[in-house]
């Protein structure tokens, strides 16, 4: 950290008149978003620029014999078939592991498939044509020979002897276990009244951005540079990665991100056809273009959330919770991403069951296993969905089996509120959580006593609401201990670089990008609350490796508080900086002066002394007048990353109420209630929409979204129509409160909000169910929770 | 195949392959972006535009069969103003994060206002429900549309 010893202020550097933090303003720039007149990667055109598009396996695994692309290379407007075998001398392939993930294991995996195809819908030729639909047409034109392998699509065998190894090189489908004991499990077992045992199951599902992943490289051979326009999350990686296998220095590649079309960890990998279409654009020498279709994203996106997990509880009758046990099994893919791998969901469910509670108990073990199916990675809220079900869920039936309250269980366990600094049994480490402060806030929100009685008049009549309740913590604004250690160029730390222009206006470029969460709001608020300018003076750049400072961009709910952090401690320098000039100009002292409304002050009476226009005309433009000695320095530059605690923990505690149909199998949301705590908030607004955008990402999670896969590998559902996301009309009102316990590790105090909503939410729906279809003796341990199996659960079919 | 329409007020003449649609037309030969393309197969309503006085999705039309149709985009009813109290409605209550939805959005929300002057939560739902959007979770585009709705229902003299 940079911080100095910060001149006598008689504020805090947030608290100052006309601060901007914790206020509701709007964005900048919506209008342009809103007017049609964004720059999404899809809208992008650039002079000579071709159109890839990828001819992909219909198979699941299978073995390429030939590939004959003559005659598709004879039709009109095509510029090129390419194999992965041509491609292979342009790009070179990657093996997705990391060494602090120990044991984990993967295959080199090529941009472009050369002997072998591992699922359906991975590249085997590129076919580059002057518009997608011609190449799409030449693409009919390529005949490709195969040989079907057996497919390994149950991860529930994966590892069976009889099964088929994905990769022989590896010797078996294992990518990854982790196995975790701290203190006596099988003694509190032993000693526990009750012990709860349940398989918990997850339908793997994908992240549907709206936009599609797209991509636009422009390798100019003449300057010898790549320019890779994409919708990406972390810009500086994808510059690493791409130089790293396309031969290249970094100083080679350039990577742009203008607008993004959601990301929600879908833009955050090293994808096969993207880092091929670099490749192309290498070969060809010219702009090449590709833009997913829907069917593409369906097959080749991240999918995440596979998961099969045993679970366990013991509970005494007063209701202390003894132990946690897990058993979790995961399917990946047939390799793991690059390059941040396939481990870390799996690695975070060990880490985050049993998070939020008192006990020291707890066993647990992981395993990946590679399967013929498409990749499955990080998606928004990596891992937590999956704890957070798991453990609120045995929660909740602890509960019932000893007769209490599901608040009232969580009251005797939550770790309590003054218990911190304090460590998990799984070795994570809380600096501040509020659970039963954010507990108590739910509980009035939902007035959760007025809708127990609610449920009782009801049920009476035949109608079947439930009460969730799901408390949850959340990794956020991660230091190095995520990525960096384990050899991943994936940098934890952010910059902020802060000028003032010669009109006195504030020039801002940052390392965190922009997918709609507000990182160009919260910037501009803190730079303007610090340096005391006004906000639509200060202008910020983000996305473009060749105009901001050296960051990890905006993952793992880090934006605000990494990059935040950063811009305040450049606009706290630059205020340094622009004070001692105007105590030179003003024959006065940094201490007497203060920036108040886009001017230099008095600091104690307020009284103006000198716009920061004229500082500024008068710096550039008249330094002679300047006292000898003095040279400004009117821009600042600052980096932040977390060194005391790996990870930020944020926790809160989510509600549902809602109406199952025990005729038809049909759930109703009727209120979702969420109380988080991130800290200082910087903008109340956007915080509160990014918690309900996650919540609506965990709700389609908890009712609706699923990748089926036939037991042959085929994804049968990969469109619109058949995978089912949340539409406006099925969702309800979301009521979001907070308490706020900021970080002391930074001056900021900020810490993170993206993944909250969707870490929790469908534990809470899930917990909802079992409550109404109480009074049937039907529990339900599976997501998506579709009517067939609630009817299933009834009994009814 | 030779069309001729009114886009935005412009009259436009163009020679389109039949199987052209659209979407594609309004991006690619005027390079109307503001149209975007979500799922090319009518489910997501991101490509919503006005053809005449319907909305419609314009990934699931020929270019062909607008010949002779007047079509507004998002930029034709931003330029006009017709939307800036929507837009204005959506930006104080922060309706769109990534925006990708958001032409399409408000194209559905206009067309709901023409329609409905005083229209409920649910009715905002139910008219938005084939418009997918990612980001917001829709509750701050039901305000959004909530409080322009009752805006332009007081300003009526």
């Amino acid at each position: 950290m940079t911080a100095t010893a910060a001149k006598p202020e008689g504020l805090s550097v947030l608290d100052r008149p006309n601060s901007y933090i914790g206020k509701t303003v709007p964005r900048p720039n919506l209008d342009r978003l809103m007017q049609g007149r964004g720059l999404y990667v899809s809208d992008m055109e650039l002079p000579r620029m071709a159109h890839a598009m990828f001819l992909r396996s219909p198979h699941a695994h299978a073995r390429i014999l030939d590939i004959d692309a003559s005659a598709a290379k004879q039709m009109p407007g095509v510029v090129a078939v390419v194999t992965g075998k041509e491609l292979e001398a342009i790009v070179t392939p990657w093996v997705g592991v990391l060494s602090h993930l120990k044991g984990l294991k993967s295959a080199p995996q090529h941009a472009i498939a050369i002997d072998r195809v591992c699922w359906q819908g991975e590249a085997v030729a590129a076919v580059v044509a002057s518009s997608r639909a011609l190449a799409e047409d030449a693409a009919e034109q390529v005949h490709v020979e195969y040989e079907e392998l057996g497919a390994v699509t149950d991860m529930g065998t994966a590892l069976d002897s009889a099964t088929p190894v994905i990769h022989a090189s590896l010797g078996d489908n294992l990518a990854f276990e982790r196995i975790h004991n701290a203190g006596e499990v099988d003694e509190a077992f032993a000693g526990s009244d009750e012990v709860v045992e349940v398989d918990f199951v997850f339908g793997r599902h994908t992240g549907v951005t709206l936009e599609p992943r797209a991509v636009v490289a422009d390798w100019n051979v003449a300057e010898g540079r790549l320019t890779i326009y994409q919708g990406t999350q972390a810009p500086h990686m994808v510059q690493n990665i791409a130089a790293m296998h396309l031969g290249l220095e970094e100083r080679q590649v350039r990577v742009v991100c203008k607008d993004v079309g959601g990301s929600f960890g879908i833009k955050v990998h090293i994808y096969a056809d993207e880092m091929a279409t670099y490749a192309l654009s290498k070969l060809l020498k010219r702009p090449i273009k590709f833009v997913a279709d829907r069917v593409e994203s369906f097959n080749t996106d991240i999918h995440a959330r596979d998961h099969r997990c045993k679970g366990k509880i013991g509970v005494k009758r007063d209701g202390t919770i003894t132990a946690f046990e897990i058993d979790d099994l995961t399917g990946i893919g047939p390799y793991s991403m690059y390059p941040r791998t396939s481990a870390i969901e799996a690695n975070q469910v060990v880490n985050l069951v049993g998070g939020p509670y008192t006990t020291k108990n707890y066993r647990a073990r992981a395993r990946v296993v590679f399967q013929n199916k498409n990749v499955m990675c990080q998606y928004r809220a990596v891992g937590h969905p999956i704890a957070c079900s798991v453990t609120e869920g045995l929660v909740d039936l602890a509960a019932m089996r000893i007769g209490m309250d599901p608040v009232e269980i969580r009251r005797r366990n939550l770790i309590s509120d003054d218990a911190y600094p304090c460590g998990s049994p799984s070795g994570l480490k809380f600096e501040r959580l509020s659970h039963h402060a954010s507990l108590t806030r739910l509980l009035q929100m939902m007035d959760y006593d007025r809708l127990r009685v609610d449920q009782m008049e009801l049920r009476k009549r035949g109608v079947h609401r439930g009460i969730g309740i799901a408390s949850f913590i959340e990794v956020t604004n991660p230091s190095a201990a995520f990525y960096g250690v384990g050899g991943a160029k994936i940098s934890s730390q952010d910059g902020v670089a802060v000028r003032l222009d010669a009109q006195g206006s504030v020039i801002c470029q940052t390392s965190i990008t922009e997918q709609g969460q507000g990182s160009e709001s919260l910037t501009a608020q803190i730079v303007g609350s610090v340096l005391g300018v006004s906000m639509d003076r200060v202008r910020v750049i983000l996305g473009d490796t060749d105009n901001t400072p050296y960051g990890g961009g905006t993952w793992a709910s880090r934006g605000a508080g990494i990059g935040g952090e950063a811009a305040l401690q450049a606009a706290k320098t630059l205020r340094g900086n622009i004070l001692d000039v105007a105590a030179a100009i003003l024959q006065s002292t940094p201490a007497e002066l203060d920036i108040r409304d886009d001017a230099v002050v008095n600091a104690g009476d307020g009284a103006p002394r000198i716009e920061l226009k004229e500082l500024s005309r008068v710096v550039y433009f008249r330094p002679d007048t300047l006292p000898p000695g003095i040279q400004p320095e009117l821009m600042a530059t600052r980096h932040f990353v977390p060194r005391e605690y790996p990870f930020a923990f944020t926790n809160g505690v989510q509600a549902s109420w809602l109406e199952v149909d025990t005729e038809t199998g049909f759930i109703k949301l009727l209120n979702h209630w969420v109380v988080e705590d991130c800290g200082t908030i910087i903008n109340p607004q956007l915080v509160d929409e990014q918690i309900r955008g996650g919540v609506v990402q965990g709700l389609g999670a908890a009712l609706f979204e699923k990748c089926i896969y036939d037991e042959r590998g085929q994804l049968t559902n990969a469109n619109m129509a058949d995978y089912l996301v949340p539409m406006s009309g099925e969702m309800p009102d979301i009521d979001v409160g907070h308490v706020v316990s900021p970080t002391a590790e930074s001056e900021l105090g900020a810490k993170g909000a993206g993944e909250a909503g969707t870490a929790g939410a469908a534990a809470a729906v899930a917990n909802a169910v079992n409550d109404a279809l109480r009074p049937f003796g039907a529990v339900i341990t599976e997501i998506p929770l579709t009517p067939q199996i609630v009817l299933t659960a009834l009994g009814k079919i | 195949m030779p069309i001729s329409l009114r886009v935005n007020g412009e009259r436009v003449n163009a020679h389109v392959l039949p199987r052209l649609n659209l979407a594609d037309f309004l991006r690619e030969h005027l390079q109307l972006t503001g149209t975007h393309v979500g799922c090319e197969h009518g489910v997501c309503g991101a490509c919503t535009v006005r053809v005449d006085d319907d909305i419609v999705r314009a990934c699931l039309m020929l270019a062909v069969q607008a010949h002779g149709a007047s079509v507004q985009t998002i930029e034709g009813l931003s330029d006009s103003g017709e939307i800036s109290d929507l837009q204005a409605a959506f930006r104080d209550r922060n309706a769109l994060q990534c925006g990708y939805c958001t032409p399409g959005m408000l194209m559905a929300a206009q067309d709901l206002l023409k329609q409905q002057p005083a229209p409920s939560r649910d009715e905002i739902r139910e008219h938005l429900s084939g418009n997918y959007c990612r980001c917001t979770g829709y509750h701050a585009i039901i305000d959004a549309i909530e409080a322009a709705a009752d805006a332009r229902r007081r300003s009526v003299p």
